[in-house]
């Protein structure tokens, strides 16, 4: 609050003027919520409901031992007196079961809730590693060109000709084998994460290849260039902020992408295991009672998987239409 | 035009090798390949002599050129699991898999396109938009989720269809086919939809869209001067044209039919390459593993190359744009 002019006027008047003037600016939170994304946003009820069901999703991930009423984990807490018990608004059900319990006394809500937690999390940390090998290889290979691009993508056309869930379960077959068997609750899950890293990261790869190649021409890279920074920094510092936005969009869908094809790779017993289940996995064992009547074991984690991947698709295609200025 | 057919073959060879080489490194280097095929009391001149008789020992880019020229013999060793030849596994369960998926291929086309046609010809209609919003969840929702509802609902519920398996098979020399009786049409019904749902979806908003682009152009208002009935004009003029562009989709598609198989199969018991796949998968099977990664890259490549030939012999302004080396 230093005022240089000896001027009379208190101190006071001049920090209530400073504040008139903060004011005047609107905050970030207002400048947000007058944006062009938000006004898009407010339009579109179905991006608005698909937002708050994404919203409870990763809430109730997150919150799931506070919420659930068991930890479907701990076989203490586990009764089987209390297994195959229908949801509560048959006759046959009973409290706390909501949802009813699977064949061990697992309460379906509680299980549903931990097992969003380990697909949710799988399904982030798949796509953080797919975004970074394909946005270091995209990086490298549109900024150096030459042998780098040539190598880089081709691996990329080639893998392409596969598809995702292929990639995904070579990579789990080739681990287990390189490790030997079966693997622990841990091993599985960075397994899962690897596979999905390294079956989604071509696109974001061909993406920021596409736009390096454009930016890597403009004048800031030859200023950065001139005042001796190394390429490396330029890279990371420079160029990528700038090509970051494309990169956004791809993550959102290939978020449900990643979920879809973890919870494929636990349906096909090549995820998660029992013991620590994924949506996936839920739906697998409840597809064994299919047939002597209990559905409600494959059903609730089969509409969460479905409503949660509906959800962020819907804001996947919203986010892609609210960031192509050409769409408007 | 034959050097450019030449090229495009040299290439697709190329991107053979690259698949083969994959396939080699899992089967050499994910695991010991002589610990998959001996027990654990084995005596270690034993597995010495094994490991000689495998050639094992030789220089690794011996051993990758041996590995492609007994692939390219349809040799891909012996599964661990099942002590038999790889190729013999693969060609007993190829049948099952290939009717499932032209029979996936066929539903996807007609419905597809009979869907598509609707939608662009009555475009405001509470059907159409039924359509759109049917092709988002099938799009959107995983396979194995609608294979199961779908057992849910014919299998379980009203007890209409068989869940799993193939019905009873009708042997015709090498080939098993279940087209022939009525238990092997019943059974295919459900892994057919599963599986050709996401192309059908595909294949409608395609034809929709060469649809409406088609009724817009001249010659359809010419047609429609001329005094031809409705009927000639959407389904002689217009949708005519819009075929190529489907069935080169259908065509390239294909593959990833017969790729995705994989879950169907593993959701309806069929069993055909993928459900193979997935229990090598499980079993920690390499050689499977590895000839089925290159017979689904080989099925990709031959596509795609057959329709690359077949687009430059069609339409001939494709053939100066592609002579310019790539």
């Amino acid at each position: 609050m230093h005022n240089p002019s000896p001027s009379p006027t208190p101190a006071t008047d001049l920090e209530t003027e400073e504040k008139a003037a903060i004011d005047r600016q609107p905050s970030l939170l207002v400048r947000a919520l007058d944006s062009d994304m938000m006004a898009s946003f407010r339009r579109s009820k179905m991006t608005i409901v698909a937002a708050i069901l994404t919203l409870a999703f990763f809430l109730l991930a997150i919150f799931a031992d506070l919420v659930a009423p068991q930890n479907p984990f701990d076989p203490a807490q586990l009764d089987l007196f209390d297994s195959r018990l229908p949801p509560i608004w048959d006759e046959m059900g009973m409290l706390p079961y909501l949802l009813g319990t699977d064949e061990q006394g697992r309460d379906m809500f509680s299980a549903i809730a931990y097992g969003l937690r380990i697909s949710l999390l799988v399904g982030f940390l798949g796509v953080f590693l797919a975004a970074g090998i394909g946005i270091t290889l995209g990086l490298m290979a549109g900024y150096l060109g030459g042998v780098v691009d040539t190598v880089v993508m081709r691996i990329a056309d080639v893998q392409l000709t596969f598809p995702a869930i292929l990639i995904a379960l070579l990579v789990d077959g080739v681990a287990k084998s390189a490790l030997g068997g079966q693997l622990d609750e841990g091993t599985t899950l960075v397994v899962l994460v690897l596979a999905i890293g390294f079956s989604f990261w071509v696109q974001y790869a061909r993406t920021v290849r596409g736009s390096v190649m454009v930016e890597k021409n403009k004048d800031y890279v030859a200023a950065a260039k001139l005042i001796g920074l190394p390429a490396p920094v330029i890279m990371a510092r420079h160029v990528l902020p700038n090509v970051m936005g494309p990169v956004l969009v791809i993550a959102t869908i290939n978020l449900a992408l990643a979920i879809i094809t973890e919870a494929t790779l636990s349906f096909l017993g090549s995820g998660m295991p029992e013991t620590m289940p994924s949506l996936g996995t839920l739906i697998r064992i409840g597809n064994n009672y299919l047939f002597s009547g209990e559905w409600w074991i494959v059903a609730f984690p089969g509409i969460a998987l479905a409503v949660l991947v509906l959800a962020i698709n819907l804001l996947g295609d919203w986010l892609r239409d609210a960031l192509n200025p050409k769409l408007r | 035009m034959i050097a450019f057919i030449i090229r495009r073959i040299l290439q697709a060879i190329g991107v053979l090798i690259a698949v083969g080489l994959i396939a080699f490194s899992m089967f050499r280097f994910a695991g010991d390949p002589v610990n998959q095929l001996v027990g654990i009391d084995t005596p270690a001149a034993e597995r010495e002599a094994l490991r000689q008789a495998l050639g094992l020992d030789d220089p690794v880019p011996l051993q990758f050129a041996r590995y492609i020229v007994e692939a390219a013999q349809f040799d891909f060793g012996i599964s661990y699991q099942f002590r038999q030849p790889v190729s013999d596994l693969l060609a007993s369960r190829a049948p099952a898999t290939l009717e499932l998926a032209v029979v996936a291929t066929i539903f996807a086309l007609v419905v597809g396109i009979l869907m598509g046609v609707y939608s662009a010809l009555r475009r405001d209609t509470a059907l159409a938009k039924a359509f759109q919003a049917v092709s988002l969840i099938g799009i959107s929702l995983p396979t194995f989720l609608i294979g199961i509802l779908l057992i849910y609902v014919f299998s379980v519920s009203l007890g209409w269809l068989p869940s799993f398996g193939r019905g009873e098979t009708v042997r015709l020399g090498g080939w098993t086919t279940g087209l022939l009786t009525g238990s092997g049409w019943a059974a295919i019904v459900m892994p057919a939809v599963t599986l050709g749902l996401f192309q059908m979806t595909l294949i409608m908003r395609l034809v929709r869209a060469e649809m409406l682009e088609v009724l817009r152009t001249d010659y359809i208002r010419f047609a429609r001067a001329r005094g031809l009935t409705n009927r000639a004009i959407h389904f002689g003029h217009a949708l005519k044209n819009t075929l190529v562009p489907v069935i080169t989709v259908a065509g390239l598609q294909f593959g990833s039919v017969i790729a995705f198989a994989i879950i169907t199969e593993t959701v309806f018991q069929w069993p055909g390459m993928g459900l193979l796949f997935v229990q090598a998968v499980q079993n920690v099977d390499i050689p499977i593993m590895a000839a089925y990664l290159m017979f689904v890259g080989a099925i990709f490549v031959f596509i795609n190359l057959v329709v690359d030939i077949l687009y430059t012999i069609v339409d001939p302004r494709l053939r100066s744009s592609l002579r310019a080396p790539t």
